[in-house]
């Protein structure tokens, strides 16, 4: 393993064979300047892999405005060039950028430098649920297996004019959810699978648990997935403790909005012997049960996925992909 | 129960994830958290077990719970409905249980006791303050980095007697009638000996009633029933009226709710006992 | 070489955005073994950062609206420069696309009645862009993601496409991936590909785009001998944010002004009043009386000036700062806090709204944002057929913002989304057809492989090698400074020079560390991709003497509609070298023609 276990600083070091010489700090335009030149921010990145590695610091200039991912930039196009990253729009909407800060579950390019105490160390590590791939990424695959395992969306007929109607009433608890950027830091933050690894492969885990949600209220949905959430994707194991809700960087109310309604759902179709009897008497024509998607293999993989090997022949990938040849 | 099934986890094939590797990063029983993150699991903690000795306290009383004999139609929450002889001059029609000996507060505190131990928000509260999983977030759940210990395995709200918390719409459908015999109690506060009139007990009776109906219009299964459990609210207006201007409102403010509800009981009835045991006076505003 | 991890299909799409995954669904739907290949994570493209709403003429909130109005408007304002047959396809089906994305599950925000609502954007008649809040972006990837996934199409993350490979007669034979995790390679046989890589914002200072925008698709078309068109014709999007430095090109959506938002300069005067082209005169107000009663009463007035196309507003805010009535930090203000309610803002903007309380810890509904120009789409782009989204190397197809033709020399907001439903949906059923009429699986030269391989794996060796950020760095500075929004000749041509200087240190850049995901090795191959795309933009930019759309010159203000009007820059690479000829734009047909006479 190449990785440091010692700290060492490496802004401190002059002339660091990759500085770049010469090369311009980005952006820098204001920094904020005290008599005795640029504040500088201490950092403690985490570095390594899964196999090992420890927190490395950094020192950067404090610049005016900036957010960590900014500065976790600085870093590497000064310092450590090949210090892994994960990030795409810097703006909060893609969900990419998530680690833990100070050992907080958040979006890098949401926090800003100015809501941190800079007079201690700073420190960014990677997303503790997941294994590390390198440094501050994770492999987050688990959750694009957990996606396809979900019964998609299935409507009922459109009206008359081919389309379909419905009122804002009805769309306004499924648009909370899918505001949803899909940075999986609920996931990351759940302790279900976060200190107990076993539960995933049964549990699908908050980001779920509200898309789930999102189609059971869905106005034009026909499925039920409400024996398969609580049979097979776990929602029991949810203890409703709300550390989901807290992380959420799109403020979407996951335990009380789709979690415990879920429960309730839950509880109407196994646990609610009124409402067994209801149906029974007044043969309510029932939504369809859903049951699991069967998935062979993941249907979004990475590079070092365990099914990736020998998988090559097209025959066994696509699930219900229709094949040309029959 | 009607249709419980056997473990949840038999014959069903997981997703295929790879688990029991190193996962990398740094150890897991480091708390990187800065802040104060103990404070809130020891509060939440202090305020329960505050609440849980008053209220056995109060139970093993089995006196001064009521002020009808000075003039005050004030009866303690822990004892109402009034069971036993002590309330029937205040003209309590259900009273009368000459027959029961131990305290009429344990058989009353079993429903409201219920409803509480199964309502999600402290459900929240003592599983982080109490059985520490998660004591905070992104803290480690206790026995979790323990590996094969004690507490390694989690099982969440999966198995008895955990699975039992799926009643709590019915004890949601008790705390309603609880609600109703709490709001007869705060009106029963304005009579007075010479007709209506107003105490400080009278007040603190009206507040205890707001708030109980408070928290329990903003439970979850309430909220369920308004119209959560719909697919298209915009078919049932009356339904929606509810979820959305009643429970659903609530519903955001249940934990504080949860927390006055739970202290207005106790400074009610603290309020009755100092009254009805004559250590005070009550005074009429009106 | 050790053996290199291979898999075969018969379309592979490279980009997984939105036309991306439009197009698997279209391929897997048609028969074809499809598999997406992506830079980042599933659902991260940039498509989710779009906000504003996706253009089509469904004709809920305006029964008036239909196809003929979205392709005139469309046509206008990329200056006619549009390929006629994409604007119209796209015109016709776009409503299809849109109505298609409800029946997979997507909640676009609704009419009264129970359809889908439609807002006001810049330059389109009519309002008519579906939205979700401010994030329509995010719905429609989301939607076609779950689809995809929902139909098993196969998706390899976090891989980005180094080459293109073709067999001995020219056609596409698959394609060489990098695992970004790994630093190992792979190698993708396929009948068909389908480039939907997105845009090429990385080459600017400034923008609104994601680290991945760095114009992969174009080169990697360039590179197989494909021709690229009108890639001068980049649009500057009028409302980036400008403070503070790090949030600097965030986009501010349109839909603010949309919603009401009013531009303003340091003296507070709506300074747009005073830029009005004679081309839109008839149907801008005049004044503000007359600007601020449209937004209640749309039949009678005329609309607000704030919202001509983008090419207009950007211009005019250019004009403004350089005349020394900006903001504080370089920009203008755009003003929604005094004239909405602030519960109005936080409901219609809740992204904005987040965004600058976060960002820049401004509080949009009670002060003002300050906003400037930020480099935000590519007009120009992967010449297509109109019909079928292929280019002219066999077996390579392009669908997205990496294809040109569609929008002209300006896009309007809006036409993107409904172009990556509309093209992705044809680029991957022509590309599925493709594969599916092939008889065998085209031939791949391994050889030719393991030199890409090679290749890319140079940069390891380059000991004391420059630091690649810092040829980036330079590359940006040089694309802002010289290739920007107003141009003059002498300065294209010394940008000219310097990519030649950029591109030499770009060869010889070092990267240390290891193979696993190596930023540093990953920013050395996009910089190739990135120069590729400056190369061809700067040429174009160079013989294009008129200002049109997006690509304006100091040195020839106007437009001429005789003869550049006319004709498409086109860029393409032989013998090594990128050449850039005029070739003829083609012809409306007459009853086309005629909606463009009427009186409106
Ligand atoms: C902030 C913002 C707001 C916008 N708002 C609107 C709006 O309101 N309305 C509208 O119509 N348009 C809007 N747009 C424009 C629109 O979002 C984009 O033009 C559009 O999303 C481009 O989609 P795409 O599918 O072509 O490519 P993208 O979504 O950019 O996706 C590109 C895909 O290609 C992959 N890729 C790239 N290179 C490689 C490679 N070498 N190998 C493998 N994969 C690769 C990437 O990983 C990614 O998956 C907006 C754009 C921005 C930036
Ligand atoms: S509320 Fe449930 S899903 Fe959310 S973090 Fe807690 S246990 Fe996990
Ligand atoms: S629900 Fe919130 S925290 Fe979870 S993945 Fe989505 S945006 Fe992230
Ligand atoms: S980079 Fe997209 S959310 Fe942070
Ligand atoms: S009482 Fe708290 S959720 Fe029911």
């Amino acid at each position: 393993m190449s990785v440091p276990t010692e700290p060492r600083t490496a802004g401190a070091v002059a002339g660091n064979g990759t500085a770049g010489a010469g090369a311009p700090a980005p952006h820098g335009t204001s920094a904020t300047a005290d008599a005795t030149g640029p504040r500088q921010l201490h950092l403690q990145l985490w570095r390594g892999d899964a196999d090992g590695g420890g927190f490395v610091d950094y020192e950067v200039p404090a610049l005016e405005g900036e957010v960590v991912l900014d500065v976790v930039h600085r870093i590497q196009a000064e310092h450590a060039p090949d210090l892994a990253v994960r990030w795409n729009c810097k703006a909060g909407k893609c969900g990419s950028c998530s680690a833990e800060i100070n050992g907080k579950p958040r979006l890098m390019c949401m926090t800003r430098m100015s809501t941190l105490d800079t007079s201690q160390t700073i420190t960014v590590s990677p997303m503790r649920a997941f294994p590390v791939m390198r440094d501050l990424v994770t492999d987050v695959s688990y959750n694009f297996v957990v996606a396809a395992r979900i019964p998609p969306f299935t409507p009922g007929p459109p009206e008359p004019d081919g389309t379909y109607r419905m009122a804002q009433v009805d769309v306004d608890r499924g648009q909370e959810m899918r505001k949803c950027i899909e940075c999986f830091l609920c996931q990351n933050v759940c302790h279900v699978i976060r200190d107990h690894e076993d539960n995933k492969p049964h549990y699908a885990g908050p980001r779920f648990f509200a898309r789930l949600a999102e189609l059971e209220m869905h106005p034009l949905d026909t499925l039920d997935r409400r024996r398969l959430v609580s049979e097979q994707l776990g929602l029991g194991l949810c203890n409703i403790t709300k550390c989901c809700t807290e992380v959420c960087p799109e403020g979407i109310h996951i335990t009380d909005n789709a979690i415990i309604p879920l429960k309730e759902r839950v509880v109407d179709a196994r646990y609610d012997p009124v409402a067994w009897l209801g149906r029974k008497l007044l043969r309510r024509p029932r939504p369809a049960p859903a049951s699991a998607v069967a998935v062979d293999l993941p249907v979004a993989r990475g590079a070092h996925d365990p099914t990736i090997d020998g998988r090559s022949d097209p025959a066994v990938l696509g699930r219900n992909g229709r094949r040309s040849d029959g | 129960m009607t249709v419980v099934e056997e473990s949840p986890r038999q014959d069903i094939p997981g997703v295929p994830v790879r688990i029991g590797q190193a996962r990398g990063g740094p150890p897991r029983s480091q708390v990187l958290r800065r802040d104060n993150w103990r404070l809130q699991p020891i509060l939440v903690a202090a305020g329960l077990l505050v609440f849980i000795g008053y209220s056995t306290w109060a139970a093993l009383r089995n006196g001064d719970f009521y002020a009808g004999h000075l003039g005050r139609d004030y009866l303690s929450p822990y004892y109402s409905p009034c069971l036993t002889h002590s309330c029937t001059t205040a003209g309590y029609v259900w009273g009368g249980w000459s027959w029961w000996r131990i305290s009429p507060a344990w058989l009353i505190l079993v429903f409201p006791g219920a409803f509480r131990t199964t309502c999600y928000y402290y459900r929240k509260s003592y599983y982080r303050s109490f059985w520490l999983s998660p004591p905070a977030c992104a803290v480690a759940d206790a026995g979790s980095t323990n590996p094969g210990g004690v507490r390694s395995r989690y099982t969440g709200e999966t198995l008895f007697p955990l699975i039992l918390q799926n009643v709590h719409r019915f004890t949601w459908y008790f705390a309603v009638i609880f609600a109703g015999i709490l709001t007869w109690d705060a009106i029963a506060a304005f009579r007075f000996p010479n007709g209506i009139g107003l105490g400080v007990g009278t007040l603190l009776f009206v507040a205890q009633a707001v708030l109980i109906w408070a928290y329990t219009l903003g439970c979850h299964a309430c909220r369920h029933l308004c119209g959560g459990g719909l697919k298209r609210l915009s078919k049932a207006p009356v339904r929606h009226f509810f979820w959305k201007h009643v429970s659903t409102p609530l519903n955001h403010h249940h934990q504080l709710f949860a927390w006055c509800s739970l202290i207005s009981i106790m400074v009610t009835d603290l309020y009755v006992w100092l009254v009805a045991s004559g250590t005070i006076h009550d005074p009429r505003i009106i | 070489m050790a053996e290199l991890e291979t898999h075969e299909f018969d379309v592979i799409i490279v980009g997984a955005g939105g036309a991306g995954l439009r197009a698997a669904i279209e391929a897997q739907a048609t028969g074809a073994r499809t598999a997406v290949v992506c830079k980042s994570l599933l659902g991260k493209a940039h498509t989710v950062m779009a906000e504003g709403g996706v253009a089509a003429a469904l004709g809920n909130v305006w029964p008036e609206d239909n196809w003929q109005v979205h392709f005139r408007d469309t046509m206008r304002g990329g200056k006619m420069l549009n390929n006629w047959r994409m604007a119209q396809l796209h015109a016709q089906e776009a409503p299809a696309r849109v109505l298609e994305l409800e029946a997979w599950g997507a909640l676009f925000d609704r009419t009264p009645d129970g359809r889908i609502l439609q807002r006001d954007f810049g330059g389109h008649r009519y309002a008519r862009l579906a939205h979700v809040g401010d994030r329509t972006g995010l719905e429609l990837l989301r939607t076609v993601q779950q689809r995809s996934v929902g139909l098993g199409v196969q998706v390899f993350m976090e891989c980005k496409i180094v080459s293109l490979v073709l067999d001995g007669s020219g056609a596409v034979a698959g394609a060489v991936g990098l695992w970004r995790e790994t630093g190992k390679f792979v190698l993708f046989k396929a009948r068909s590909i389908v480039l939907a890589s997105g845009g090429v914002g990385k080459t600017w200072k400034f923008t609104s785009n994601s680290w991945e925008s760095t114009g992969d698709g174009h080169a990697l078309a360039l590179w197989a001998g494909a021709d690229l068109i009108d890639m001068e014709c980049v649009q500057f999007h009028p409302t980036g944010m400008v403070w503070p430095p790090s949030a600097r090109g965030i986009l501010v959506t349109e839909g603010v002004r949309g919603d009401g938002g009013v531009l303003r300069n340091a003296e507070g005067r709506r300074f747009m009043f005073d830029y009005i082209p004679a081309f839109y005169a008839k149907e801008t107000a005049d004044s503000i009386e007359e600007a601020d009663q449209w937004y209640d009463n749309k039949r009678d007035f005329r609309r607000p000036p704030e919202l001509l196309p983008r090419d207009e507003v950007a211009r005019s805010i250019n004009a403004e700062v350089k005349a020394g009535r900006g903001s504080p930090h370089g920009g203008v203000f755009l003003d929604i806090a005094s004239r909405r309610s602030a519960d109005d803002i936080r409901r219609r903007l809740p992204s904005m709204y987040h965004q600058f309380k976060e960002l820049a810890d401004v509080d949009i509904t009670a002060d003002p944002m300050e906003v400037g120009p930020t480099c935000h789409y590519i007009m120009g782009g992967v010449r297509v057929d109109a019909d079928t989204q292929a280019t002219n190397v066999p077996g390579l197809f392009a669908a997205g913002e990496v294809a040109g033709g569609m929008h002209g020399s300006n896009r309007l907001g809006g036409n993107s989304l409904s172009d990556l439903l509309v093209f992705g949906r044809r680029a991957g059923q022509y590309a599925a057809e493709h594969a599916l009429g092939l008889s065998a699986q085209p031939a791949v030269d391994l050889a030719g492989v393991d030199a890409v391989v090679a290749d890319a794996l140079s940069f390891f060796d380059h000991d004391g090698g420059e630091n690649p950020y810092s040829v980036h760095q330079d590359l940006q500075d040089t694309m802002q400074s010289l290739v920007g929004i107003v141009r003059t000749e002498s300065e294209l041509v010394e940008a000219d020079r310097r990519l030649g200087d950029l591109e030499a240190r770009a060869a010889k850049v070092g990267v240390e560390g290891h193979r696993q995901f190596n930023p540093g090795w990953h920013l050395a191959l996009d910089l190739r991709s990135m120069l590729a795309v400056a190369r061809c933009t700067t040429l174009g930019a160079i013989e294009r003497k008129e200002s049109r759309g997006g690509h304006t010159r100091d040195d020839f203000p106007a437009a001429d509609p005789d003869h550049f009007g006319k004709v498409n820059m086109v860029t393409r690479r032989a013998d090594g070298a990128v050449t850039v000829h005029e070739e003829p734009l083609p012809q409306m047909p007459p009853e086309l023609q005629a909606l463009f006479e009427e009186a409106h």
